[in-house]
């Protein structure tokens, strides 16, 4: 019953799936490349000197980092702390980053707004940042507690935490300098998708009148369309190098690792 | 930091720990996160059930809840169900056939990988960027149109990308990657023994798949559908950007926003029971999807 060839259903299967998939990017990278004056790549040039473009982009980049920031100190102490000393609360982590996945962003923004509703966080603009970016960290950390909860999972924790505290170090020397570095490319995965979760959030940005990058990118639609479609591709193709080079480094420190500290 | 060692026993004692577990301060490291899941989570999510179940002065009323009965209210709901159920459906089978494919199917790995990163970026290809692409595919001078027009058919844009179908078709294409990220775990939690188990036994290759490979992968089948529906329910951008105006009367989101805006209906406690209404249909959803999963895990633990 070995069966080292692929089954020609698979290939059906693939094949199926992978014509939905390609054929709307397909489409987007023809529609960017034509114009009523033939085939030209101009959008692809023309789309990072118009005007708002950097100031968009920037913005989302800082918002981004701040929130990976946040979230990696919010997440990887708690996620340490339940996998090591309270594991029976992991599956109430479990629905908890849930939640926020199926909770549309729209109602968790006008909750937001509606419960702040009158302080300064409503009624100034750094108000309404720090809102954006608790927005932004309560829709990423989901991804990003799933990616530390499987790093975590991978080495032994307690043995890491006992050498630790034999050696005389303290809790917070212990997840600065051990649970951190060991975490590295776990959180790396995790700061990607949330980079790329910034990068294209429309409502929450939107709906508390920030500059940010998917608002921009709509009524860069309205005036450029081709522009705007090549960003769109341009951003596609990014968001996938990212995910590549994350699951590349990923597996082989993963594979050095390993060999140290196994289960 | 060396001083507080004797503050923090190794946990090599953990044994008279047992003892002293009903006083433990272990819950003091949960408090950040508790706090902010807190403020920006539960409290918000407090704000609209609370002021969906009483007037505007604080006194508790079902009004607003009634007022729900609303043609438009009820006509949307009905259109957002069915687009739900709908790319639950097909995002299922050929996402599930995907996941099938390149795990159970044994498609080269290079490509098993390739479909693997993809997923993770498709699933999150909503919003804008998807809509111009399917009006780049499906548009009035989209491509299809394009490569149809020596046949002189065309295909209508009205018919099949602005309405109800294509809500249906553009939201399959997040469904799909997310399916296959939901069920490749799961097919590659099928052991082989299983399997070799059946055919030693005499199983036919559909006698496996019959009383063996799909009974175990139910569970995890059916969390899937309820979190893709979930998905597709919450939907707010991809549709508004889709649909504009119109959108009102196809996905629940957009009645939501428009009712916050520029309160649509006149009546300011309706958001927030609408809002209230549709918390209500995703935990039931979670709930679903929480119990499977844990029936899943039942069959599909990892090897320890």
């Amino acid at each position: 019953m070995s069966r080292p060839k692929t089954a020609p259903l698979a290939w059906l299967l693939f094949g199926i799936a992978f014509v939905y998939l390609l054929l709307p990017l397909v489409a987007m990278l023809w529609a960017s490349l034509t114009t009523p004056r033939g085939v030209t790549a101009d959008a692809y040039v023309a789309v990072f000197s118009t005007p708002g473009f950097a100031e968009a982009l920037l913005f989302s980049v800082r918002s981004g980092l701040i929130t990976i920031v946040i979230t990696t100190l919010l997440v990887v102490p708690t996620a340490y702390w339940v996998n090591l000393r309270m594991p029976r609360l992991r599956a109430v982590m479990e629905f908890f980053t849930l939640v926020p996945l199926v909770i549309p962003p729209i109602l968790l923004t006008f909750g937001l707004i509606r419960f702040f509703n009158g302080t300064p966080l409503t009624n100034t603009g750094d108000g309404l940042y720090v809102l954006l970016i608790g927005g932004y960290v309560v829709i990423s950390f989901p991804f990003f507690y799933r990616a530390i909860d499987a790093g975590l999972q991978a080495i032994n924790l307690r043995v890491l935490t006992e050498a630790a505290q034999s050696l005389g170090a303290g809790w917070t020397t212990i997840l600065f300098r051990v649970i951190f570095p060991n975490m590295l490319v776990a959180i790396l995965n995790g700061s990607f998708i949330t980079f790329a979760i910034v990068l294209g959030e429309f409502t929450i940005s939107s709906l508390l009148s920030q500059p940010a990058f998917s608002p921009y990118m709509l009524d860069l639609s309205y005036r450029e369309a081709d522009q705007a479609t090549a960003l769109s591709i341009i951003s596609f193709g990014f968001t996938w190098l990212i995910i590549v080079v994350i699951s590349i480094v990923g597996s082989r420190r993963a594979g050095g690792a390993r060999q140290i500290i196994s289960r | 930091m060396a001083t507080t060692t004797t503050t923090n026993p190794p946990l090599a004692t953990a044994g008279m720990a047992s003892f002293r577990r009903s006083f433990s301060f272990d819950w003091v490291g949960l408090l950040p996160f508790t706090a902010f899941v807190t403020v920006f989570l539960l409290l918000p999510a407090w704000a609209i059930v609370y002021r969906g179940l009483t007037d505007g002065g604080g006194a508790f009323t079902l009004s607003n809840v009634l007022n729900l009965g609303n043609p438009t209210i009820l006509q949307a709901y009905r259109s957002t169900v069915l687009v739900s159920v709908i790319t639950a459906v097909s995002g299922g089978v050929i996402g599930g056939g995907l996941a099938w494919a390149i795990t159970v199917g044994r498609i080269p790995d290079w490509i098993r990988n390739a479909v693997l990163s993809f997923s993770g970026v498709a699933a999150n290809f909503a919003g804008l960027p998807l809509v111009f692409a399917f009006i780049a595919l499906l548009g009035r001078v989209g491509l299809l149109n394009q490569l149809l027009r020596p046949t002189g058919m065309v295909i209508d844009p009205q018919t099949f990308l602005y309405g109800f179908w294509g809500l249906c078709i553009v939201y399959t294409y997040f469904q799909i990657p997310l399916m296959v990220l939901i069920m490749v775990p799961a097919l590659d939690g099928l052991r082989r023994e299983w399997r070799e188990a059946a055919e030693n036994l005499g199983a036919t290759r559909a006698q496996y798949w019959r009383y063996v490979g799909v009974p175990i992968l139910m569970p995890a089948i059916l969390g899937a559908v309820a979190l893709l529906f979930a998905n597709a329910f919450s939907t707010y951008v991809t549709a508004s950007a889709l649909l504009g105006p119109i959108g009102q009367t196809f996905a629940i989101t957009i009645v939501v926003a428009n009712q916050f805006n520029t309160d649509t209906f006149g009546d300011p406690g309706l958001g927030y029971a609408l809002a209230l209404s549709m918390i209500a249909v995703i935990v039931v959803t979670v709930m679903i999807y929480t119990y499977s999963r844990s029936r899943a895990e039942r069959w599909l633990r990892r090897a320890e």
